[in-house]
C-alpha cells in the first residue's frame, strides 16, 4: 500500500516580475501516518511516520521553513509567497521522521 | 472567492494518489484549549496576545476532517522593519495541539500560505502570529466535522 517514490510537485509562475512576490505551490506524496491509527493485526498502533520539516531555498537563503506535526493531511499540500530576486533554482526538501528526504527543484524566471 | 480558491487548487488533486491513504482511524482527542495555550507558550513564550491582523481562511462545515484546507493571512508590510516572523497553528479538539509552524521573513512579501489539516473532530482552529516587533495576534475558528478526521 505504500506509494513510494512519487515525484514530489512544485508549481511557480512561467515568468515573475524582479520585486514581486509570486505564489508558489507545492504536494509531495506521503502517507503522514499520524501514530494514532490501530493496527487490527498487532493490537498496538502503526508507527507514527511523518514528514515533519519543509526547507525552501532559493537565492542562495531559506525563503520558508515549516515545521509540520500529524495533524497536517497525508500528501501535503502547501502555498506560500516569495518576492522575485533572480532566476535561478529553488530548491525544495522534505524530511521525515526517519531523516530521510524528498527533494524538488524548479527554476524560477525573473523579468525585468 | 473560496471557489475560485478552489479551482486554483485544482491540479494539486494529485490524481487520487492518496485515496488509499485517507482511510486513518479514530484517534483518542487529548488537545483542550488549555493544552493550545501551553503548546503556544512551549513555542513562542507568548502569554499575551492581541487581536486582530490575522484572516483565518477554513470550512464552516468540513464534511471530510481528514483534508480540511486551510489559509491563512497576516497584515504585513512585511519589510525588512516591519515583518511576520512566524505563524503556528493549533487545534484544540486533535489528539495533539500542534498543527504546523511556518517561518517567514522580508523575503516572503505576503505573510500567506495555504495548508491542508486533519480535523478529528469538531473543534476551533487557533492561529498565533509572531511579529518581529514582539507583538503576538491570535485568531480563532470554530469548524464543524462532518466525518471525523480519522474515520472514526
Amino acid at each position: 500500500m505504500a506509494v513510494k517514490n512519487i515525484e514530489p510537485k512544485v508549481r511557480v509562475p512561467g515568468t515573475v516580475k524582479k520585486g514581486e512576490p509570486f505564489e508558489i505551490k507545492c504536494v509531495v506524496t506521503h502517507i503522514m501516518e499520524t501514530g494514532q491509527r490501530p493496527n487490527k493485526e498487532t493490537g498496538g498502533r502503526f508507527p507514527r511516520d511523518i514528514l515533519n520539516k519543509l526547507i525552501v531555498t532559493y537565492g542562495g537563503k531559506t525563503v520558508l521553513h515549516a515545521d509540520w506535526h500529524p495533524g497536517v493531511s497525508s500528501n501535503p499540500y502547501t502555498s506560500f509567497f516569495v518576492v522575485a530576486t533572480a532566476s535561478g533554482p529553488m530548491e525544495f526538501t522534505w524530511t521525515d521522521d526517519k531523516g530521510e528526504t524528498h527533494k524538488k527543484s524548479v527554476n524560477v524566471n525573473v523579468a525585468g | 472567492m473560496h471557489r475560485d480558491q478552489l479551482a486554483r487548487r485544482e491540479f494539486l488533486a494529485l490524481a487520487g494518489a492518496g485515496v488509499a491513504l485517507m482511510t486513518l482511524s479514530p484517534f483518542a482527542a487529548e488537545a483542550t484549549p488549555a493544552s493550545v495555550l501551553q503548546a503556544i507558550e512551549k513555542a513562542i513564550g507568548a502569554k499575551a496576545f492581541k487581536e486582530g491582523k490575522i484572516a483565518l481562511e477554513l470550512p464552516q462545515i468540513a464534511e471530510n476532517g481528514s483534508v480540511v484546507p486551510l489559509g491563512v493571512t497576516v497584515e504585513s508590510p512585511m519589510t525588512e522593519k516591519d515583518f511576520v516572523k512566524s505563524v503556528h497553528l493549533y487545534a484544540d479538539g486533535n489528539p495533539l495541539p500542534e498543527i504546523a509552524d511556518y517561518h517567514f521573513g522580508p523575503h516572503n512579501g505576503k505573510a500567506e500560505f495555504s495548508l491542508r489539516i486533519r480535523l478529528a473532530k469538531s473543534q476551533k482552529i487557533v492561529a498565533v502570529a509572531q511579529l518581529s516587533n514582539g507583538d503576538v495576534y491570535i485568531a480563532r475558528r470554530e469548524v464543524k466535522v462532518t466525518i471525523g478526521g480519522c474515520g472514526g
